[in-house]
């Protein structure tokens, strides 16, 4: 096996609140491949952002901080590395596409300027003119018409997609080994997602980065990820291929979520949302940290009091950390038997 | 009308994000290292989503802990430890110049000639000594104190009385009323204040505490008009007044059951800062001799007969000085404190 | 923006035509007549207006003295004061503000915070007696000159350049203080704004140095506000020059107003006022310039 481009190890990210500590991502351990596209999905608050500002090393100080645990890049643990080394490798080994392409070109500064300033920074020798020439090829690679006009433009007379282009030609600026898109579309219209799906693809073929793919919808998980990496209340809850997280959910929360898919096959009346609230990251709830909203647990003790560990659940690479993870098979089927039904009956009862 | 949309009242709970929703985690924790304003995750205005949720929730008959309001604030209040110092301090200082006649060991004018130009002592209780004439400092002082109490009281209640109304206006209506009203208060606030003030002073307020405080007013409201407006402009647009007028309220409800008290919180806050400018200027105003006249007593004309002894005798300048500085200090600490505490996402000042 | 600068021009004369009747009634009789003071107010604005462009202002009320010459005088010795005065406190204020921001709940931001408290709250006028104060006890004591306590220039000064400078330390501290307590706050929160931004992040995330990230891509944008803030605060420093100048005996335009509302000098107040107004145009002007230097979005629209 190739090495991982990438290998969280028990990765644990707190935060200092004036309500207490936030434990944002607690022991999460996980590893991407080059040339590996791995969505990390989960809810808001779930840690799935907070562990890649920690991967960056963009962890607003001093609130947030790295707690335990190691991030394996490239053969280093960049856990500990000084702001000066991770300069280095920030925009350079590993680059990030952000959410709102909107808010994040510096207003003030032409995109050309902010492009040709990410490839200079990582190479002092570059000359100006090469750097704007590299910069307008970027620009043209990502599908931005009238490059050469576009350089010179500032952000404000790009459109939301262009800019997210120009945000995608950035990152892929100096070619990075990792690539971390978080959210990348979700602040874009339909149509335009589906342009930068594209360029995100050719980008990532091109590459061969490992790229880690942030967000919650799972339409566009569906279509670039290989693998996947549940979060729920700052934990990892499974992990595994697109079949396996799609097809045979092994954990009750992973379950939720693709019952609460709009779906074109069953003619549905109503979603089914997953009731109640994320975990409260300071005061989380005992045992496992998804009972209070799961249906499965139904007042098991266990769930109350042990927090499950992830386990292999097919001897392989599918991981699942539910203490039952056996009896998801079997409420996936009587979910989809009761979707079925509830397709001509009418209103359904919530899942809980 | 559901008070669920109120956006001044933050939900207790966390709020359930569905997988449409579009923030990011990110944005709470960027917020979060700003530190001033909880996480988003934890505590923010509730939301469609989590209205809709924590109904359901009640339903289930499961509990969500609300904190009123009027809770939250204190609480917050009460947190920032220099507005509570402040507040205590002002208390004690307001209740000083309300009884000054009471309090004061000596009239305002009343000469002790065996004590001139005493420096603070205990003897005589002249514990803020005494001018060149014998009268005793301390009592001139919370005299003084008490003129600028309540020329800052009248500033800040006509000021923000007209501010509101012009604000409310200007927002409520918008359009072209809206665009004259601002150009107005724009053009007042570039004017060079302090000189108008004079002149105005100079030629129709000579003396009176009370003629004074109405000429600060008339130049004072612009600040809080605009604040108003904008908070008005922005209600304006929020659901629950939408539904108010779909139900067919009319302006007048809106306006009085809908929109100002969500308003209260910046009316507040601005008239506290009206009080603190106010004083500064009054005691400008009356130091430059173009303020309070004599015989009512004010605290930046102890100042001004003072400053030509200032060398020899200190305390004649300190002492109103510090006092102003004072107040002054305690307002705009209460006035932060308040802001904090009445509106969690406002991080400017 | 531009017509409501234009309109500022228009009524400073207006409001004062009010107080002509006032003053008339003060003034000595046989001014009337060369003042037309017996005429309609309005007609008495339209000689004033005529004297105004054709005769530099005209001449004052009582000893007919020429306006303009004492006026321009007035308004050099000022704009020497405040120009100093607010390059000091921009500077001192981008800087404390900067440095707040960045380190935000720090001993350090606390205490620029309590300066700026202390600079809302302390009257200009105390201030500046309580400099003059220490500045003289320190002269007595140890008989050390740091600064003067009065005045422009010394009789006969062995230095015209460090003379001047003495007697300009006072004032201009008192005048700045002020102005850094307003701009460092400003500042602060503007900055703080910045660093939360998303392009902030990305600059971050592009492997910018902090130093790169802090000094280029925030300072800049979080120089856009502090340009309107200040250039707005161009009435309110007038307002603070006329404390200043007349505890500092400072010949400038403060000076010169107190002189003349001392005197109900109107011609020579209204002359002042309309200078004060067209100062403002002006400097409004130069914000919107500068502003669309600093803002490529403005200069697009």
């Amino acid at each position: 096996m190739t090495q991982a481009a990438l290998k969280l190890s028990d990765l644990t990210v707190e935060f200092d609140t004036v309500d207490g500590v936030v434990h944002a991502v607690d022991g999460v351990s996980y590893e991407v491949y080059p040339g590996e596209v791995l969505a990390v999905v989960g809810e808001s608050g779930s840690g799935k952002s907070v562990t890649y500002l920690a991967v960056m090393g963009l962890l607003p100080k001093p609130a947030g901080r790295v707690t335990k645990g190691e991030v394996w890049f490239e053969g280093e643990n960049l856990v500990g590395l000084t702001d000066k080394e991770m300069e280095h490798i920030r925009g350079n080994r590993m680059a990030m596409v952000f959410q709102d392409p909107m808010t994040s070109l510096n207003p003030v500064f032409t995109v050309g300027y902010q492009l040709a300033e990410a490839l200079q920074t990582h190479n002092p020798d570059m000359s100006d003119e090469a750097a704007k020439d590299r910069a307008v090829y970027l620009l043209s690679a990502v599908g931005v018409p009238e490059p050469e006009t576009r350089f010179d433009q500032y952000p404000h007379e790009y459109s939301g997609g262009m800019r997210q282009r120009a945000m995608i030609a950035m990152a892929m600026a100096n070619e990075p080994a990792l690539l971390i898109a978080d959210e990348p579309t979700t602040a874009l219209d339909v149509t335009i997602q589906a342009q930068v799906i594209e360029v995100m693809k050719t980008a990532q073929r091109e590459t061969n980065a490992a790229t880690i793919l942030i967000t919650h919808d799972l339409g566009l998980v569906a279509e670039l990820a290989d693998r996947v990496v549940v979060m729920y209340g700052g934990k990892v809850v499974e992990t595994g291929t697109i079949d396996e997280i799609f097809h045979s959910p092994r954990h009750p929360y992973t379950l939720g979520l693709m019952m609460s898919l709009p779906r074109l096959t069953v003619n549905l009346t109503r979603l089914r949302p997953i009731p109640g609230q994320p975990p409260s990251l300071i005061n989380r709830p005992p045992g496992c940290a998804f009972h209070p909203r799961c249906g499965m647990s139904a007042g098991r003790e266990i769930c109350r009091q042990e927090v499950p560990t992830l386990a292999s659940t097919n001897g392989g690479g599918h991981h699942s950390a539910c203490h039952f993870f056996t009896e998801v098979a079997r409420e996936l089927e009587m979910q989809a038997a009761d979707l079925g039904i509830q397709a001509e009956g009418g209103v359904l009862d919530d899942v809980g | 009308m559901s008070d669920r949309h109120d956006p001044g009242r933050p939900i207790h709970t966390k709020g359930a994000d569905d997988l449409a929703e579009t923030e990011g985690a990110t944005e709470a924790w960027t917020e979060l290292a700003g530190g001033k304003t909880p996480p988003a995750a934890v505590e923010r205005p509730a939301t469609d989503l989590e209205a809709r949720l924590e109904a359901e929730l009640l339903r289930e008959g499961l509990e969500v802990e609300h904190l009123t309001q009027w809770q939250l604030i204190r609480r917050k209040f009460l947190q920032h430890k220099l507005a509570v110092v402040s507040l205590i301090v002002l208390v004690i200082i307001i209740l000083a110049g309300v009884f000054a006649g009471t309090i004061a060991p000596y009239g305002f004018e009343e000469i002790d000639l065996q004590n001139r130009s005493q420096a603070p002592t205990l003897d005589g209780f002249h514990i803020m000594g005494t001018d060149k004439i014998g009268r005793d400092y301390f009592s001139r002082v919370l005299f003084g104190t008490r003129t600028s109490l309540i020329v800052a009281s009248i500033v800040a209640g006509v000021s923000t009385l007209i501010g509101t109304v012009v604000g409310g206006l200007a927002g409520y209506m918008g359009g072209r009323t809206d665009n004259w009203l601002m150009r107005l208060t724009d053009l007042f606030l570039t004017l060079p204040g302090l000189a108008i003030l004079l002149i105005l002073s100079a030629f129709l307020g000579q003396g009176s505490p009370i003629r004074v405080a109405f000429i600060l007013a008339f130049l004072f409201w612009t600040a809080t008009a605009r604040i108003v407006r904008g908070v008005f402009l922005s209600l304006r647009e929020k659901e629950f007044v939408e539904a108010a007028k779909a139900a067919g309220a009319s302006d007048g409800r809106i306006i009085f059951r809908h929109i100002l008290p969500n308003a209260m919180g910046p009316i507040i806050v601005s008239m506290t800062l009206t009080v603190a400018t106010a004083i500064l200027v009054e005691a400008a105003l009356s130091f430059l001799g173009f303020g309070i006249q004599p015989p009512n007593p004010a605290l930046g004309k102890l100042i001004a007969d003072g400053q030509d002894s200032m060398t020899t005798q200190w305390w004649l300048v300190t002492m109103p000085g510090l006092l102003i500085v004072t107040i002054s200090l305690c307002i705009n600490f209460i006035g932060d404190g308040l802001r904090d505490a009445l509106d969690p996402t406002q991080v400017i000042s | 923006m531009l017509i409501f600068f234009g309109m500022s021009l228009v009524t400073d004369p207006i409001s004062q035509i009010r107080l002509v009747p006032d003053v008339s009634q003060q003034t000595i009789q046989n001014i009337v007549d060369r003042k037309h003071l017996d005429d309609p107010v309005i007609v008495q604005y339209g000689f004033w207006l005529k004297d105004v462009f054709t005769n530099q202002f005209g001449t004052t009320m009582l000893g007919d003295k020429p306006i303009w010459p004492d006026l321009s005088r007035a308004m050099w010795q000022t704009a020497q004061l405040v120009l100093v005065a607010e390059f000091i406190a921009v500077a001192i204020a981008i800087v404390l503000g900067v440095l707040a921001a960045k380190k935000q709940y720090s001993f350090f931001d606390y205490a620029t915070t309590t300066i700026s408290f202390f600079g809302f709250s302390v009257p200009i006028f105390w201030f500046a007696l309580i400099l003059q104060w220490l500045t003289v006890s320190l002269f007595l004591a140890t008989g050390f000159r740091l600064a003067y306590t009065f005045g422009l220039s010394s009789p006969d000064p062995a230095n015209w350049f460090i003379d001047r400078l003495q007697h300009m330390i006072l004032p201009v501290t008192a005048l700045a203080y002020v102005s850094i307590a307003q701009y460092s706050r400003y500042m602060r929160s503007s900055m703080l704004d910045v660093l939360h931004s998303d392009y902030v992040r990305t600059a971050k995330a592009k492997g910018l140095s902090d130093r790169t990230v802090t000094m280029k891509h925030a300072l800049r944008n979080a120089l856009i506000p502090l340009v309107t803030v200040v250039a707005l605060n161009v009435g309110a420093l007038l307002g603070g020059v006329v404390i200043t100048e007349t505890i500092f005996a400072w010949p400038g335009m403060g000076k010169l107003f107190i002189t003349a509302l001392a005197r109900a000098e109107l011609y020579t107040l209204m002359a002042w006022m309309l200078v004060a107004g067209v100062i403002i145009i002006v400097f409004n002007l130069l914000a919107d310039i500068l502003y669309a230097a600093l803002d490529p979005r403005i200069r697009y629209e």
